[in-house]
């Protein structure tokens, strides 16, 4: 089933005047669904009340993950499914193991990490998450609420906080959701 | 909010806002070629055919259509090897280990220099496959499951560590350059105005909409795999270095190798990238972007990479003569002196003293003098590369086994191949995907733009003039 929703979207036109609204605007009780940026922007994670990404965890599990298959590999092959004699040095040689448990260790967390990290935001082939206004990707910065969760508020007022904030233009938007 | 002194040189000329970043950097992906990139593109493709034919005939026939003998049996395959592994090492330095450094003058170059290492790997992997003589049993260096009652690889041997380390690093450059894509390709679907490029920049973009939360996940992502391949990059050309390193033959027995072939790596590879680059700017009207300011920092590590290999080469004939062994230092005596000392003094020449040109800063800040010198340094590190293993090969233990390699037309026809190969790679890229990244400039220019940093028309417009007479 799918409905349209409408959305308010407040345009900016300077990262800095953003992080600066986005406190404003929360301080004064509204809620932010999402902010849209053509880049990075250092702060807005705490201006937002963000979480930190807990991808990095994610990237040490399975760079451990690597480095456990690369040495059950290399011990398991060469150690005792086949013991080969070469120059009558030990099976299990473990300085010579160092490269390849290392690139595997490498190889996993990066895999790993990316892929949670496509998973994560539902980015991938095929995917396609809302744009708001395509400007965000140019050099527009977007604040967009849901009028639903902000009923304290009428539109105009929404519309008025958003324009003292410093927002270039407030838009309605209207999105079909897909439940 | 980023504060950068006065006193450094902006990266990002012209008077730019952000939205001239998207159109200056997106204007080559939309229109339609130019007649240089058509001229271009056409050249590469010619000669990556007569190199495909090559390859095929190397294929059928063997490599006995190479100059190869008894006494040499590694010449140019594994000399393209190293050298094209070692080109890429630098777009894997720009954007990793500049970025842990928080270089800001790597977000004009890192989209272009990982594209580079990604071609680059792959016209070394090339030689690897054809190196084996028979391509198709190429799957036996990895550990598979076989018919032999499971008889596994060899993991003591350099030469399997090679095989995980390339791949592990072709793998890893081609999802960290990827992810770096994302949301410029999604800038590039916002603008499209057609349907077929909308939907092709559409999948590639993988939906991205630049939401807060993902750019804080895609931070995460981008500072690990900046951490991971910071030592994978390291790993690579030093178990390259392996391969020579962990034999008993007399030049390549060394345990310097390490350190001096990832310093010669990277001195190749900022080389390459300068060529590439300094075509770019030029032939896409880059100049704002790749500014001098860029090119100077780059001439600056080819000079201190440059002077770390001359100490490598003093330091290896001094060890040779040092460590008393007959055959060591007869090996080195031979480079010097023998039947190869053509190659060994063009690698000086260009290696160790063509470099140190860049003291001075007019050679540094001359786009003319940095373009012949990058060639020029490329030339002196295949020569390195050669001399190293033609030349401790090519007179061993015993003199009747002595030998003299000389090239065949498919040594040179299968070294063109990867040219073909690499440039064609290049020039599709340049063409359809943007070259710079247009996120990170954005997120630079209020640090470091010339307008917004105060620099403006007056200041670092009469430093450089050639975005004077660009812009006026």
């Amino acid at each position: 089933m799918s409905e349209v929703k409408s959305y308010l979207v407040g345009v900016f036109d300077d990262d800095d005047v953003l992080l600066n609204a986005i406190k404003s605007l929360r301080e004064q009780g509204l809620k932010i669904v999402e902010a849209f940026t053509p880049f990075p922007i250092h702060g807005i994670d705490g201006a937002l009340g963000l979480k930190r990404s807990r991808l990095p965890q994610a990237a040490f599990m399975f760079g451990a993950t690597g480095l456990t298959c690369g040495l059950t590999l290399q011990i398991s092959t060469l150690g005792f499914d086949w013991p080969m004699n070469i120059g009558g040095k030990p099976h299990l040689a473990f300085p010579a193991f160092i490269p390849v448990s290392f690139e595997l260790t490498v190889l996993f967390a990066a895999l790993g990490m990316v892929g949670t990290f496509l998973l994560a935001s539902g980015l991938g082939p095929g995917s396609q998450k809302t744009v708001f206004d395509p400007r965000s990707s140019d050099d527009k910065f977007i604040l967009v609420f849901d009028p639903a969760k902000n009923d304290k508020f009428s539109l105009e007022e929404i519309t008025s906080m958003l324009k003292s904030a410093g927002a270039s233009e407030v838009n309605i938007k209207d999105i079909v959701e897909k439940h | 909010m980023n504060v950068t002194s006065s006193v450094r040189e902006p990266l990002i000329n012209g008077g730019k806002t952000w939205a001239d970043i998207t159109n200056d950097i997106c204007r080559q992906v939309e229109g339609k070629p130019s007649k240089s990139w058509i001229i271009a593109f056409t050249i590469s493709v010619l000669l990556l055919g007569v190199g495909v034919c090559c390859v095929m005939y190397t294929w059928f026939v063997g490599i006995g259509v190479w100059g190869l003998n008894k006494t040499v049996g590694w010449a140019w395959d594994i000399t393209n090897f190293v050298w094209w592994v070692g080109i890429g090492h630098a777009g894997t330095l720009i954007s990793a280990i500049l970025l842990l450094f928080r270089q800001k003058w790597r977000t004009s170059i890192n989209r272009a220099a990982e594209a580079m290492t990604i071609f680059a790997v792959l016209c070394a992997a090339s030689f690897i496959l054809l190196h084996m003589g028979r391509p198709w049993l190429g799957h036996w260096a990895l550990p598979l499951g076989n018919t032999y009652g499971s008889l596994w690889v060899n993991f003591n041997s350099p030469l399997v560590w090679d095989v995980f380390a390339i791949s592990t690093y072709l793998t890893v450059s081609v999802v960290f350059w990827y992810i770096g894509l994302i949301p410029d390709l999604a800038t590039i679907r916002d603008r499209a105005t057609n349907k077929i490029s909308r939907l092709i920049y559409g999948i590639m973009s993988f939906g991205w909409n630049g939401s807060a939360k993902d750019w804080s996940r895609f931070e995460a992502v981008s500072l690990v795999l900046a951490g991971l391949s910071t030592p994978l990059v390291l790993s690579v050309h030093t178990i390259v270095s392996m391969d020579f390193a962990t034999s008993v033959i007399p030049g390549w027995h060394t345990t310097i190798f390490p350190p001096y072939f990832v310093a010669g790596a990277i001195f190749s590879g900022f080389a390459m990238v300068l060529t590439l680059m300094l075509i770019t700017r030029k032939v896409f009207n880059m100049e704002d972007y790749i500014t001098l300011a860029h090119i100077e920092s780059m001439n600056k590590v080819i000079t201190l990479t440059g002077s770390i290999v001359g100490v490598a080469y003093i330091t290896e004939f001094f060890i040779a003569w040092y460590s008393g062994v007959e055959y060591e230092g007869y090996a080195f005596i031979n480079r010097a002196t023998g039947p190869y000392w053509w190659s060994y003094w063009a690698m000086m020449a260009c290696n160790v003293i063509s470099p140190q040109l860049f003291w001075f800063r007019s050679v540094r800040r001359s786009i003319l003098a940095t373009f012949v010198l990058s060639i020029v340094v490329n030339v002196g590190m295949w020569f390195e590369r050669f001399v190293i293993i033609v030349t401790s090969l090519h007179r061993d233990y015993i003199p009747s086994s002595w030998a003299y390699f000389s090239p065949t037309w498919f040594d040179i026809g299968d070294y063109a191949n990867s040219f073909g190969l690499f440039f064609t790679l290049f020039l599709l890229f340049s063409k359809f995907l943007p070259v710079i990244n247009m996120a990170e400039v954005k997120a630079i220019l209020k640090s470091s733009g010339d307008v917004q940093t105060g620099h403006g028309k007056t200041g670092s417009a009469v430093s450089d003039k050639e975005s004077v007479t660009h812009h006026s």
